[in-house]
């Protein structure tokens, strides 16, 4: 990238930070008093105020609005008014000055400390982290015992104590862009290591260090104004906010507002920088936007047509009908799945295939709605079990059989187990969820459960914690835990993918003799059509979030209707491994996705493979 | 668990391996950070020597005041053996420190480390119960936010968290001395105990309420906001949907699984909370006239009173580094990957 480019780029993303800034109105809020109180101080000198020094001992201790002092007058009979504008203007410099300076040095010691590494980073790291083992005041006061109580003094005490933000801060991002490629070629273009820190690592760390004066610098004014409160910063007769708080704390009974307005006004600063530098920080660190975190409900929201409940008994033991599951993220609407049927008989093991983000999970989580919300939004279908709607049943309903009677096998069993829970614990848990027995008796069910899943010395297992077992033993107990309470349905979401091909035939094995065993029916997803011929009855085929093609198993493995899916002998290589499938024919149109066009093409072929009868 | 153990006969030696193998890791990580805790409080005995060792001028006369005669001053060199190389003198008072002997405070004719310690108790009470509030209402706060995020309480709570961390500790003690003790005359305003007749605890309490609510408000505010967004994190988890699908009640997924998950990232900042309090100490006995410690050293600063605040600063700063140390073996404790 060319220099121009990269500056105009730049200049681009200022201003739409500016303008991201100006959207969030707490901010907006923040500048504009924070503004008005800047303003104020600097004109002080033109404004039409009183000498804030000139003392009027008959004119002491005046009521706010009186004797045409607005705010009042102090001990000394000195207008209130004109000592707070010009004890801002004070504060105000001593706190922005204390700011520049612990940012300069700080970022200085971060920037030194993180390009250059080894050594010289050590030392500085441990040196700041004696800084930082100090409480944050203390350090101050130990500063200015030594160089004395007076304004300046307390500057350098509270720019002194701020460094080590700045200097951890900038060298962690440091850090992170010293392996970056262009610092690579700035170097080996034969730049010295001080204008690569200037031109190079300087405007990329710039962002941390605006992050950082944001949220330091509210706090560093009101230090300042501690320190003078407790007579250590502005000596008399210089004042500043928090000088003139500690005059007037004596007067607490008798004149409140000689201390309480100076209060007020620290307040108001700090409080326009914080919600300022709030802002400043949503929008140049947008992970940390409050918006990007959302809160998943007890179940997915719904959105259902109103429809007659229409609950037949028939010979399957869960049926959906119509399924429509969408994700709303803002003003964009995903549909994840749309209109899915499918039926599932008792004793059956369904498959379900289909390539990533066919649907194929959202439609399992949606049987007892457990997809994420927001985003989430199931706002079609009926869903019937035991001659029940789920997405029309109650709460405590939806919680009795959510691994009751119906269970989930997951994925990837390091990030789906509970990792500060000891295994046996959460199977304990699972248990008494539903059966009302005591801990003890629930342990020895564990246990039971363990030995079930062969899982070897299962007693000092159950004490494990997740991240003490290998990938298989954790998908055990995956499996154990769904078989807690012996449900009628387990519905295993890919629960080999993420297991190396020996532990996966062995877990295959396993779930197979159980299901088998207990009489349970299982939806087996996966995009693996060697495990689907091994496991299943039946099989559906999803794509973009639609059933195209369901069938017999063999069946469909061995005559393939729909293009999407490659026929069964060429799927698995000849050494007869369960391997993963690239679609054959989507992919010229994958590859096609950023376009719009490509976009609507895939849609109108989709429309077509769905809307041709491939039913057998 | 427990009652377990209640129920098996006392003959049987039933192992439980794993138990006592965590406990043993516990106990194992506690002593390491204590080991790790050492160098820093040397450390902080550096930088303590050497910030005095800046001191402009003569530190015997500074140590002594300008009205010193020129003899207490050429004693107090020789007894402090400013003669010899700075490495000497910084092992011969850390040698005295462990000792006991911190050095005499010349303004109060009496020990440092009586004259601190006893402050310091004071400033333990006042900032131990300080923590304890800022702990328990900001944890609470942040969950109550975070479960109905985006809900009235939510932004009341949002509203509250930001006033507080806006709010300079010695004004809000100032409002509420004033609503408290002077309008509604409810609460004492300043001291630890009534001048006659108090002494006993529920005159301390009465004492305490101001002080404590004043210094806790900052660090519930951070703490707050900080339980809030790990809290909405840890929601969105897989594991949390697990409990879900598992038949787990919301609340227990909430304050089970959720909350002790946000726990681990939550500890280690009420560890360095522990700080801000210790620090925030110094406004809040000043405006209360709590006989604390922070009170102790503005005194000693004005009075220029040099070992008096070396004393004082080093037993804040060592009080910290336990503090932290503290929080690390709580963070083990919830969460068994960290060793």
């Amino acid at each position: 990238m060319t220099n121009e480019a990269s500056s105009k780029q730049s200049k681009n993303r200022r201003i739409s930070v500016f303008k991201l800034l100006l959207r969030n109105r707490l901010a907006v809020f923040g500048l504009v008093v924070l503004a008005a109180i800047v303003t104020l101080s600097l004109l002080a000198s033109w404004l039409p105020l009183a000498n804030p020094d000139t003392t009027d001992l008959a004119q002491r201790l005046k009521k706010p609005l009186t004797g045409g002092h607005w705010l009042g007058t102090d001990h000394l009979g000195r207008d209130l008014l004109s000592r707070i504008v010009w004890g801002t203007r004070v504060s105000l410099a001593v706190g922005i000055t204390a700011s520049v300076f612990a940012a300069l040095m700080g970022s200085t010691i971060g920037i030194v400390s993180g390009y250059l590494g080894g050594r010289t980073d050590n030392l500085l790291m441990r040196g700041i982290d004696m800084l930082m083992a100090f409480p944050y005041i203390l350090l101050a006061l130990a500063i200015v015992a030594v160089l004395g109580p007076g304004l300046m003094n307390a500057l350098y005490a509270i720019a002194i104590v701020n460094i080590p933000f700045f200097a951890r801060n900038v060298r962690g991002v440091t850090v992170s862009f010293k392996r970056r490629e262009f610092i690579d070629a700035a170097q080996l273009s034969g730049k010295n290591n001080i204008l690569i820190l200037l031109t190079e690592v300087l405007p990329n760390v710039l962002p941390v260090i605006v992050i950082t004066l944001s949220t330091t610098i509210g706090w560093m004014i009101l230090e300042t104004a501690g320190l003078s409160f407790l007579g250590l910063g502005a000596q008399p007769p210089q004042a500043d906010l928090g000088s003139m708080l500690g005059e007037g704390r004596k007067l607490i009974i008798t004149a409140p507002h000689v201390s309480t307005i100076p209060g007020c006004v620290i307040f108001l600063i700090v409080m326009s920088i914080n919600l300022l530098g709030d802002g400043i920080r949503d929008t140049l660190d947008p992970r940390l936007k409050a918006g990007a975190l959302q809160r998943p409900a007890f179940r997915t929201q719904t959105d259902l047509p109103k429809r007659s409940a229409n609950l037949s008994t028939t010979r399957e033991i869960l049926t959906v009908e119509s399924l429509s599951t969408e994700f709303h993220t803002g003003t964009r609407v995903l549909k994840a799945v749309s209109t899915v049927d499918l039926q599932l008989c008792p004793g059956e093991c369904l498959g379900v295939v289909g390539e990533s983000g066919s649907g194929k999970s959202v439609t399992a989580l949606s049987v007892l709605s457990l997809v994420a919300s927001p985003p989430g939004k199931i706002v079609d279908g009926k869903i019937t079990f035991d001659s029940r709607d789920l997405l029309r049943i109650n709460n405590q309903e939806l919680r009795t059989i959510r691994g009751g009677r119906i269970a989930y096998i997951f994925q990837d069993p390091l990030s789906t187990l509970h990792p500060l829970f000891s295994v046996g614990n959460q199977l304990v848990e699972a248990i008494r969820s539903h059966q009302m027995i005591s801990r003890s008796d629930a342990l020895g069910l564990a246990l039971e459960l363990l030995k079930k899943v062969q899982i070897p010395n299962a007693e000092m297992r159950a004490q494990a914690y997740p991240f003490q077992l290998s990938g298989g033993m954790r998908q055990r107990v995956g499996i154990a835990m769904a078989l807690a309470n012996n449900p009628e349905v387990i519905i295993a979401d890919e629960p080999t993918t993420a297991l190396d091909v020996t532990v996966q035939a062995e877990v295959l094995r396993l779930l197979k003799a159980l299901v088998g065993e207990n009489n349970v029916s299982l939806i087996f997803i996966t995009h693996d059509f060697g495990v689907i011929g091994q496991l299943c009855d039946r099989v559906i085929v999803m794509y973009a979030g639609q059933v195209v093609e369901q069938g017999k198993t063999n069946e469909v493995l061995q005559s393939p209707l729909h293009p999407t899916r490659p026929s069964s002998s060429n799927a698995c290589p000849s050494s007869g491994t369960p391997t993963k499938l690239g679609w054959r024919f989507p992919v010229c149109l994958r590859r096609l996705t950023t376009c719009q066009l490509a976009v609507s093409l895939r849609r109108a072929v989709t429309w077509w493979l769905i809307n041709v009868n491939w039913d057998r | 668990m427990h009652r377990e153990a209640i129920k098996s006969p006392p003959t049987s030696f039933e192992p439980r391996p794993h138990m006592s193998h965590r406990r043993q890791n516990i106990c194992f990580y506690a002593i390491k950070r204590l080991v790790m805790a050492v160098p820093v409080i040397i450390g902080l005995t550096i930088i303590v020597f050497f910030i005095m060792a800046l001191i402009p001028g003569d530190p015997a006369t500074a140590i002594l005041g300008s009205y010193a005669t020129p003899e207490n001053v050429a004693k107090l060199n020789e007894q402090l053996g400013l003669d010899k190389p700075l490495w000497e003198q910084y092992a011969t008072w850390v040698g005295n420190m462990l000792n006991g002997d911190f050095g005499r405070s010349y303004n109060l004719n009496r020990a440092v480390i009586d004259e601190v310690l006893e402050r310091f108790s004071a400033t333990i009470i006042l900032a131990g119960t300080a923590l304890v509030l800022c702990s328990i209402f900001g944890l609470l706060a942040g969950i109550v936010s975070a479960v109905n995020q985006y809900g009235f309480v939510d932004k009341s709570v949002t509203l509250v968290v930001l006033v507080g961390i806006s709010t300079p500790a010695f004004w809000l003690g100032l409002l509420l001395i004033l609503l408290f003790g002077v309008q509604l005359k409810w609460l004492p305003v300043s001291g630890m105990y009534e001048i006659y007749g108090g002494g006993d605890l529920p005159d301390l309490l009465k004492h305490l309420i101001l002080p404590a609510s004043t210094l806790a408000l900052v660090a519930t505010g951070v703490i707050a906001r900080l339980t809030r967004a790990s809290m909405l994190d840890v929601l969105r988890q897989d594991y949390i949907r697990t409990a879900r699908a598992k038949g787990v009640s919301d609340r227990r997924v909430i304050f089970k699984h959720a909350f002790k998950a946000a726990l681990v990232s939550v500890i280690p900042v009420i560890g360095i909370q522990a700080g801000f309090v210790l620090g925030g100490a110094v406004y809040v006995e000043t405006v209360f006239q709590w006989p604390g410690i922070g009170r102790m050293l503005v005194t000693a600063i004005a009075t220029r009173d040099i070992l008096l605040v070396q004393g004082g600063v080093l037993v804040v700063a060592t009080c910290y580094v336990f503090f932290n140390l503290l929080a690390d073996v709580f963070q083990n404790l919830v969460d068994p990957r960290i060793s």
